[in-house]
Order: structure tokens, then C-alpha cells, then sequence
């Protein structure tokens, strides 16, 4: 067993994405659509050996080419980076199999044909991102994850597809840039780029500071937390559903990575305070405006993509919580930490199978607006299925990952005795539900009559629907994804054991 | 793994799985979902009468599951979890039956038998749960398996029912989750515990505690009808016939009135809750949820309005006894959980009948029915009788108690109560009895789908009403004997106090 | 003022009118040079960076660095540049529409 736990697992969870990519760029379409779900198995294999080994023997370095930092680019595999890569190899290899059947139409021609490159450098991309323990690193693998996720939202070749992918660009490379002038101050003052030798030396002074603002903006811009969040709609919504889905899944949670890499790994508390209730009050903001927007869309994917913006919001919730209002010594502010993590994850899966079935529906009924949706309980009960129990998580309502993440962030809200964000968060939820069913209850009105429904790929209801089925899963089976949380976790081990 | 720990699974399971099954299966395949439906409902009364016994004899019947370090999932077999869990499994079979002849020919069986076995899964879920956590979740997925059923029908109608069902019940959801949370951030991790389990707490978090008990009774009383939080209930009748029978006697209704009751008995614990000074509180709301749902009812033409707020009005009696402090209060308060469950299905059962056989919805319709349906308006009678607590039926043991839980306490007030609303139910049932009984037809009925054949109307439908309204009469008549609701209830206040 | 604080205030004088430059001219070419301006005010930021100590040999890490963010800062723009055509085509113009609000 040892044996197989000295393979380089996290190398190969970077390397195999990007072969697969530079494959499918070679093979053509054609073929690189057959290949694409062995490629992705063998991800999610490579992953699954990353989170084991992390399991057994807790946070791991990996040297690139044996180099080792300060001056090589080292990969640092901790508790929270393993549960990232897994829910970015699990939900991108459903993906996967759902854009096999999505494009399966074209026969090479049109959006497919350049969709599985693409596909698989953003997917590695990702890999890279939660791999990567050097600031400038983070900036490259941004990069190519914004660059890959900008193609990819061209695809769709609508003029507001293409318009929204354009203004996607824009946004994503300020965002990026700034976060690069961020990395440059950093290390104008302390000379070195990897994470842990970073956190040795920087201490609180103006180059710091700027360096801060700076790589704070560029990640915002990137995360879209209002009110910078203006791209994210149309870029969400007028993609096709399987990039729709990885953005709102995935993407977005990479510069959320790296925020929360920065904030609690890298840079002195005392700096964090002020901002801290910032990103909380911004996120609050977020999550009613979005909400509220999302009650005005006359459109499923346009609603899904405005209740990402809302559901972001609720991550920067953990900000203050853990450090404007946390004495030190308390162990509580672990829930939030953790709470954030958890809705993120949760979140990843309950949007992609959001926009998974969003996209099915789109298919079938040549439409997603809310009149599209009737009669699809009665014919197409899988995808209504699967919009069910994956908007159950974005309610946050018992028993998915969502009611899990809710949770723990009320828990430390209410330790914090912090009864603003326990309004909102569960104000929230209200406001969840309301725009959920919005759509869900079109799917139990009777089908017209002359209802023609196009036969569409059945796997694109059935991946949709194992999404779904995995953020319940997420919600009774917790203690797993805790468990591998709590390896090199940023706070002491005994405050993930305990009560509290 | 135990037997006894897989217990409390077995149980839910045979609806669960049932429900997963026809949801699996084509909508055609009506006679293949009739016996999975049945074979499910018979198992659970077998399984759930294996965990009586097991209960009695002092066997701990217990799932763990842990939810995150230092909080489970609980669910556990005790006295209260086999009042409420036999009513369900016994009406579930009964149900099922009823809904099989009344919905025969008609289109969306599949979602709706889908729906009802997650429905009583949820339910049963409700009834088994051993500590907060556990009760909430099953009470949420309660809400989200209702909600179909409710818009059954996909008329805007009842879309709009179904939202305001929601508004309700999702916001009164917020109020026990918030209250939840911060019991949890005071208390610690805790279970059901009988006598209570939170009277430790120091009185210096007297009055965050009362603010989370309203909370809590609010949250729970949103189901459970409590007025002014009721307005969702008569809007729900716009359901076919068996769920407002499923959700007034046994589902949603009663899991709003368990909940109330567990918060005061096995959360707080009714002395401790004595000392909070909150029972008084409660006790006032039922009581005026008890006269005003009886006022209402008396105002209403149509049937089932009628008995939706004649239902708003009985679950309070539960709240009622809950409230005031004593045992035989406890008694009437608990024992009425099944009785009024057994009455007012019967009720429901019979508007049904009228309803699907001679398209009566209103009361002024109904003269002369009892010569065409006489069975149908002879449960009827029995379940009326009841209600209004005519000796020796059902409802007359739950109002004797709560009569003399009120005397020893010395809340005279409550006797007041009992005899204004008795006087209410008579008021607007009777008329019923009458009109059906004693005044000749009408004109035609305004639609026959089912001309007087050998028996009344269909065997599905009329075999129900006739076992319950019987269940009505055993449950009074052997009050005494210790097979009756009435023994199980006094054994539950027996280690309450 | 030494060598590295000149080049560091040049580089803030380009980033700013870069930044400038992508707020307020609709035009997407614009647009896009703009935005090479931003990065080219932080590349040489990373120069100057690595000029710090002036008489020593500079430092190489910051120019490895400038050289990546080149690579990727001329891939970005020809994306931009592909895209911004493809934008005149399916649209007519040069310009970005503003984000529609949609109705209800």
C-alpha cells in the first residue's frame, strides 16, 4: 500500500488534464470525444490518490522537477487544496460526460469542435490552481483557467455570447493584473514567492498594505462579489450549459482558493480586521441582490446565474466571522472557516447540476424561459428531478450540503452573537426558495396539449440527476469531507473534534 | 449493527423505498404500484408493531448517524414515537386504499403515490427523531414532499395554494432553525430527553431561552395551524380529497402539534418551562386558535373549508393540553393527537366520497345524502359525534381529561373553553347531520359519477371511512382496556413527570 | 531619487493611464491596448523591482516573472483581438452594448 502512495499523484493530477488537452487538440474532434471520459476517469483516479494519501499521512510538498522552493515552484497538498481537487475532478469528469452528449449533435462542426482542448487546459488549469503553493504560480494558473473559461464562453457564437465573453475577457485580465501588481510589492519587499516562506517574513507596513489592496481587488473582480460582479451573468448564462456549469461550479471558486489561501495562510490577522467586515457587508449585499435579481429573470439560466452571485455572497460571510469578531483563543470561528469551505463545495455541485439540466431542458423544449418548463415533470421527469434537489441545496434546506454549510455558518455567526449575519443568512434562504420555485413550480403545471418535445440525449438528464444526488450525499455523509478539511487546517486540531 | 439499531431504518424504509420504486416504474402500471403501495403499508404496521413491543419491554430502539463531530442524527423509539408513528402506519394503509379508489382514472398517479410514501417516510422520519436536528430535517423534507401533492392538480388554483403553503411553512422553518442553532450554541449537543433535557442552563439565559421557545412554538405552530398562522390550511383544500385527509389527521397537522409537544416535554421539560413562564403564552393562543377556528368553520359553505377550520380548532386541543400543567392535561392534550387524527380523516374521508360520487362540495348540496350514501354519512355521524365529544366516542375522553387537567390545576378559564367550542362544534356540524339526514333532495345531485350500484359508491372508497369511524368508536368504548390510545398516553405522561 | 524609484514612477504613471484608458474609451481596440498599457506599467514595476539595490547585478526572478506575464499578456491580447472581430461581425460594431437589464 505504500508502495502506491509514493506515486507522484498530485503530478499526475496536473499532467493528465494537459495531455489530455494537447491529445484532443491533435486527434480532432471526433476521436478526442470518445477519449475524453477514459481521460477524465484516469483524473479523477489521479485525484482520488491525492486525497487518500493526504487522508492517511496528512498535508504533502511536491518539488517540480525536484527543484524545490525558494527557487523551483513547489506544489503544497493540504486538507483544504485535496478537497478542492476533488470536487473539481468529480464534477468536471460528469461534465465531461455530459458534454460528450451535448455536442454529440454537431458532428464536429460548430461549438464541439474546439470545446475538449479548451475543456481540459481549463480543467487543469484548476488542478494547477489548488496544487500551487507560490503566489506568482497562482497568477499563471489564473490565467490560464480565465483564458480557457473566456474561448470556451465564445463557443456558443451568439452575439451576446460573444459580447459577454469579450467583456469576461476585460474583467478577467484586470482582475488578473492587479493581482499581479499585488505579487510584485510582495515581493519587492521580501524576496521570496512560496507561500510558507512568505508567511515566515511579512509583517504589517505600507508595502504590505498596498500589496494587499491590490491582490484583494484583483480576486474580487475575479470572484464577481458585488459589485463587481456585473460580468458574471451574462458570461454565466449565455454559454453552453457544460461551461455554464464549470463557471459557476468551478472557476469561481478558484480565486475564492486563493483569498482564503492569503487570508488565513499567509498574512498577519491584525491586517485582516478593517476588510474583513468589508467582504462581509459586501457579501450580505450580494446575497440579496442577487436574490432579488434572480426573482426578475424570465430565464432559467439567466436565473441560475444570478443565484451564483447570490450564493458567492454567502462565502465572504466566513471573512468577518473569523476575524473581526473572534477573540483569540475561541475555537467557534473553525465553523465558519469550515462552513464557507463546505457551502462552496456543495454549491459546486447543486449549480452544475443546475446548469446540467437547465441545458437538457434547453434541448429538449427549444427554450429555457419558465414557459419552456411546463409539462417537464411528466415528460421528462429526470431532469425535473434533478432541478429539484439540486435548488434543495441552494435553499439550504435539510438534508444536502447546503443545509450543512448553513449550518456551520450560523452556529459561528451565533457564537459571534453577530445577529446581522444570522438575519441574512437566513433571509437568504428565503429569498432562495423564492426564486427556486419560481421554476420548480412550472414543472408540476400540466403539459399543453401540443406539447413537442425534441428527443434530446438521455445522459444529459442522468448526469444532471448524479449531481444532484451528490450534494445529498454531501449533506448525510459531512464527516468525510470534514475529516480531510482538518488536515493542515489553519487552526488547532482539537477545534474540529469538538462541540462547541 | 443490531437488529433494534437498524429498527428505526426498517421502518422508514418500507415507504421510502416504496416511494423510490414507483417513481421507477411507468404510469401505467397501476395494479403493480396497487400492491408495492399495500405490500409497503402492511409492512410498516408489521415493523412498527415489532418496535412497540420492543419499546415495551424497555428495549432501546436507536439509529446514530453522525452528522459532524459532536452532532447526530438521531432516530430513536420512545413512548411519544409510538403514539404518533402507529396513527401514521395504521391511517397510511387506510389512506392508501382510499386513494387508490379515488384517484382511479385519473392522470399523475405516479408522481402523486411517489409523493405519498415520501410523504409518510417524512412523517414517520418526524415521529422517530430523537433530538431537534433530526426532527428538523425530516420536518423540511415534510414540507418539500407536500408541496406536489398540494399542486396535485396544476391548476393555477392550486399552484397559488402551494406558494402560500411554502411562504408559510419555509418561513416558520427559519424561526425553528434559527432557534435550533442557538439552543445548540448554549446548550450543547442534546437529545429528547423525557422530563426535558435543557433545565440545567443557568438562569442568567432565562430570557434568551423563552425568546427561543416562541421561536420554536411559532416555527412549529405554523403546521400545526396555531392562529393567526393557520391561513394556509384552508387555502390547502384545494388538494384531491386523500391528502387533505392524509395531511389534516395524520401528516403535516400533527407534526406541527408533535413538535410543540416535544419542545415542551423533551427539549425544555414541562416544569422547566413552568418556571420560563411561558406556558400561560401558549395556553392563551390555543385557546383562542380553539374558538376562532370554530367561529370561522361556522361561516363556511363549503365542506371541506368547513373541516379545515374545524381542524385549525381540534389541533389546538393538543396545545392546549401540552400547556397547562398536570398530567391528565397531558393526557387529554396527547391522546386527542390520535383521536382527533381518527375523526377528522373519517370527516375527510366522507367529504371525499360525496365529493367523487355525487360531486357535492357545498354543505347546502348535501340534503337528502344520507338516504343516497348512508354509510358514508353514518361514519360521518360517528366522526361529528365525536368531535363535539358526545360519550362514549373518541373526542369525549380527550375533553374529559383536559376538563379535569384544567380543574386540578385550577385554570377554570379552559372549562369555559371546552364548553363554548363544544357548543361551536355542534353548532356547525349538527346542521350537517341534519340537512344530510333529515331534509329531502334537492333536485339532481350536481354531478353523479357513480350510479347507486350494489353498494354506495366504490369498495375503495367506502371500506376507509367505515374502519375508521370504527377505530372512533373502539378507541372510546375500550378507553379503559390497555390496548387503547388512552393506556399508551397515560404510560407517556407516566415518565414525563 | 535612484534608478528603481524612477522606473517605479513612470511604471505607476503608465498602469494609471492604462486604467484610464480602459474606463473611458468605449472602442474595444482601445480597449485592449489600454489594457496592455496596464500591463506593461506593472512589468516594469517587476523591473524596477528588480533593480532594487542599485550597483549589484539585478535580480533574475523578477525577469523570469516580467517574461511570463509578456507570454501570457500577448496571448491574452490575441485573444481580445480575435474576439473584438468577432464582435464587429455578429454585431455591427466596435463597441461593448451595455448589460441589458431584461424584463420580467
Amino acid at each position: 500500500m505504500s508502495g502506491l502512495l509514493d506515486i507522484p499523484w498530485a503530478a499526475w493530477c496536473l499532467l493528465l488534464p494537459l495531455f489530455a488537452a494537447v491529445a484532443s487538440l491533435l486527434t480532432g474532434p471526433r476521436l478526442a470525444s470518445r477519449l475524453a471520459p477514459l481521460f477524465a476517469l484516469a483524473t479523477v483516479l489521479a485525484t482520488a490518490g491525492v486525497v487518500v494519501r493526504v487522508l492517511q499521512s496528512g498535508p504533502f510538498r511536491h518539488a517540480v522537477g525536484g527543484w524545490g522552493a525558494p527557487l523551483g515552484i513547489d506544489f503544497h497538498v493540504d486538507g483544504f487544496s485535496a478537497l478542492m481537487l476533488a470536487m473539481t475532478a468529480v464534477v468536471a469528469a460528469v461534465i465531461t460526460v455530459y458534454a460528450r452528449a451535448y455536442f454529440s449533435n454537431d458532428h464536429g462542426s460548430g461549438s464541439g469542435a474546439y470545446f475538449w482542448p479548451l475543456w481540459f487546459f481549463l480543467w487543469g488549469g484548476l488542478h494547477a490552481l489548488f496544487l500551487t503553493a507560490d503566489i506568482f504560480n497562482f497568477y499563471v494558473t489564473l490565467e490560464v483557467v480565465s483564458l480557457s473559461a473566456v474561448a470556451l464562453v465564445a463557443l456558443s457564437g451568439t452575439p451576446t455570447g460573444v459580447v459577454a465573453s469579450m467583456r469576461y475577457l476585460l474583467t478577467a485580465l484586470t482582475g488578473s493584473l492587479f493581482y499581479l501588481l499585488g505579487v510584485g510589492l510582495l515581493y519587492a519587499q521580501y524576496g521570496v514567492l512560496d507561500m510558507d516562506l512568505l508567511r515566515g517574513v511579512v509583517e504589517v507596513n505600507p508595502a504590505t498594505w498596498a500589496a494587499y489592496v491590490c491582490i484583494l481587488l484583483g480576486l474580487l473582480i475575479k470572484t464577481a462579489l458585488f459589485p463587481l460582479h456585473v460580468w458574471l451573468p451574462p458570461a454565466h448564462s449565455s454559454a453552453p450549459a457544460p461551461v455554464s456549469a464549470a463557471l459557476s461550479a468551478l472557476v469561481i471558486k478558484g480565486s475564492f482558493y486563493i483569498l482564503l489561501r492569503f487570508h488565513f495562510d499567509l498574512l498577519p490577522h491584525e491586517m485582516l480586521v478593517a476588510s474583513s467586515v468589508l467582504l462581509g457587508a459586501l457579501g450580505m449585499t450580494a446575497v440579496i441582490w442577487g436574490s432579488l435579481q434572480a426573482l426578475r429573470q424570465p430565464r432559467l439560466k439567466l436565473i441560475v446565474a444570478y443565484s451564483t452571485v447570490a450564493q458567492i455572497g454567502y462565502l465572504f460571510l466566513l471573512f468577518p466571522l473569523c476575524f473581526a469578531l473572534a477573540e483569540p483563543g475561541d475555537l467557534w470561528p473553525t465553523k465558519a472557516w469550515a462552513g464557507g469551505i463546505y457551502h462552496a463545495l456543495s454549491h459546486a455541485f447543486a449549480k452544475a447540476s443546475l446548469f446540467l439540466a437547465a441545458g437538457a431542458v434547453l434541448q429538449a423544449a427549444g427554450g429555457d424561459t419558465l414557459v419552456h418548463l411546463r409539462g417537464l415533470g411528466e415528460r421528462r421527469p429526470v431532469i425535473a428531478t434533478a432541478l429539484a434537489l439540486a435548488s434543495i441545496s441552494i435553499m439550504g434546506l435539510p438534508p444536502s450540503g447546503g443545509f450543512v454549510g448553513k449550518w456551520l455558518l450560523l452556529v459561528a455567526a451565533l457564537h459571534a452573537g453577530q445577529w446581522w449575519w444570522v438575519v441574512g443568512i437566513l433571509l437568504g434562504g428565503l429569498l432562495a426558495a423564492a426564486y427556486s420555485f419560481r421554476f420548480l413550480r412550472e414543472l408540476f403545471r400540466p403539459a399543453p396539449e401540443n406539447l413537442v418535445l425534441h428527443e434530446e440525449p438521455r445522459m444529459l438528464g442522468y448526469t444532471a440527476l448524479a449531481l444532484a444526488l451528490f450534494t445529498l450525499l454531501l449533506g448525510l455523509a459531512a464527516l468525510i469531507p470534514f475529516n480531510l478539511l482538518s488536515q493542515g487546517a489553519p487552526f488547532p486540531p482539537n477545534a474540529f473534534l469538538e462541540a462547541l | 449493527m443490531s437488529f433494534y439499531q437498524l429498527l428505526p431504518v426498517l421502518v422508514l424504509a418500507t415507504s421510502l423505498v416504496t416511494g423510490v420504486l414507483i417513481f421507477l416504474l411507468g404510469e401505467e402500471r397501476a395494479r403493480t404500484r396497487t400492491v408495492l403501495n399495500l405490500l409497503g403499508a402492511v409492512l410498516k404496521i408489521v415493523l412498527v408493531g415489532v418496535m412497540i413491543r420492543a419499546v415495551f419491554m424497555g428495549q432501546l430502539v436507536e439509529t446514530r448517524w453522525t452528522f459532524l463531530p459532536g452532532m447526530d442524527f438521531v432516530l430513536r423509539a420512545d413512548a411519544m414515537t409510538i403514539l404518533f408513528s402507529s396513527l401514521s402506519a395504521i391511517l397510511w394503509l387506510v389512506t392508501t386504499i382510499y386513494a387508490i379508489g379515488y384517484l382511479e382514472d385519473s392522470p399523475n398517479r405516479r408522481r402523486f403515490f411517489g409523493y405519498f410514501s415520501l410523504c409518510v417516510t417524512a412523517t414517520m422520519g418526524v415521529s422517530l427523531a430523537g433530538n431537534l436536528l433530526t426532527f428538523f430535517v425530516f420536518y423540511e423534507v415534510l414540507t418539500l414532499t407536500t408541496y406536489p401533492l398540494v399542486t396535485h392538480r396544476g391548476t393555477d388554483t392550486s399552484l397559488r395554494a402551494g406558494g402560500m403553503y411554502l411562504r408559510y411553512t419555509l418561513i416558520g422553518s427559519a424561526a425553528i432553525l434559527l432557534a435550533m442553532v442557538w439552543l445548540y450554541v448554549l446548550a450543547g449537543p442534546f437529545d429528547f430527553t423525557e422530563t426535558g433535557a435543557i433545565g440545567f442552563l443557568d438562569a442568567k439565559h432565562g430570557p434568551a431561552l423563552i425568546v427561543i421557545f416562541f421561536l420554536l412554538v411559532g416555527g412549529f405552530g405554523v403546521k400545526a395551524a396555531l392562529a393567526p398562522l393557520h391561513r394556509w390550511l384552508p387555502e390547502a383544500m384545494v388538494a384531491p380529497a386523500p391528502v387533505s385527509a392524509l395531511l389534516h389527521a395524520v401528516a403535516v397537522v400533527k407534526a406541527g402539534a408533535f413538535g410543540i409537544v416535544r419542545v415542551v416535554y423533551d427539549v425544555y421539560g414541562v416544569t422547566f418551562s413552568a418556571q420560563l413562564g411561558v406556558l400561560p403564552v401558549l395556553a392563551a393562543a390555543s385557546a383562542f386558535t380553539i374558538i376562532f377556528g370554530s367561529v370561522r368553520a361556522l361561516f363556511q359553505d363549503d365542506l371541506k373549508r368547513r373541516l379545515a377550520y374545524s381542524t385549525v380548532s381540534q389541533v389546538s386541543y393538543i396545545a392546549l393540553g401540552v400547556a397547562i400543567l398536570g398530567p391528565a392535561s397531558t393526557i387529554g392534550g396527547l391522546v386527542h393527537l390520535a383521536h382527533q387524527g381518527i375523526m377528522k380523516i373519517t370527516m375527510f374521508f366522507c367529504a371525499g366520497n360525496l365529493a367523487e360520487t355525487l360531486g357535492i362540495h357545498a354543505i347546502r348540496e348535501m340534503k337528502g345524502a344520507g338516504r343516497r350514501m348512508p354509510w358514508t354519512m353514518g361514519a360521518f355521524t360517528v366522526a361529528a359525534l365525536g368531535m363535539i365529544g358526545v360519550p362514549p366516542l373518541a373526542g369525549f375522553i380527550s375533553k374529559w381529561y383536559l376538563g379535569v387537567g384544567a380543574a386540578e390545576s385550577g385554570d377554570y378559564w379552559v372549562l369555559g373553553v371546552l364548553a363554548v367550542s363544544s357548543l361551536l362544534n355542534a353548532a356547525y356540524f349538527l346542521p350537517i347531520l341534519h340537512a344530510a339526514w333529515f331534509k329531502p333532495q334537492e333536485g339532481d345531485w350536481p354531478h353523479e359519477h357513480h350510479p347507486r350500484g350494489r353498494f354506495e359508491t366504490s369498495l375503495w372508497l367506502l371500506a376507509p371511512p367505515l374502519v375508521t369511524a370504527l377505530l372512533v368508536l373502539l378507541a372510546g368504548l375500550f378507553a379503559g382496556t390497555d390496548y387503547s390510545p388512552l393506556a399508551w398516553v397515560k404510560i407517556i405522561a407516566r415518565r414525563e413527570y | 531619487m535612484n534608478q528603481a524609484e524612477i522606473y517605479l514612477a513612470a511604471a505607476l504613471g503608465i498602469m494609471l493611464i492604462g486604467l484610464y484608458g480602459l474606463f473611458t474609451q468605449p472602442h474595444l481596440l482601445r480597449k485592449l491596448i489600454a489594457l496592455n498599457l496596464f500591463g506593461s506599467g506593472i512589468f516594469l514595476v517587476y523591473v524596477a523591482v528588480a533593480r532594487r539595490i542599485a550597483g549589484e547585478t539585478p535580480d533574475p526572478v523578477p525577469h523570469a516573472m516580467v517574461l511570463t506575464g509578456i507570454v501570457i499578456s500577448v496571448s491574452a491580447t490575441a485573444l481580445g483581438l480575435v474576439l473584438a472581430r468577432r464582435v464587429k461581425t455578429l454585431t455591427g460594431g466596435t463597441e461593448l452594448p451595455p448589460p441589458v437589464e431584461p424584463e420580467p
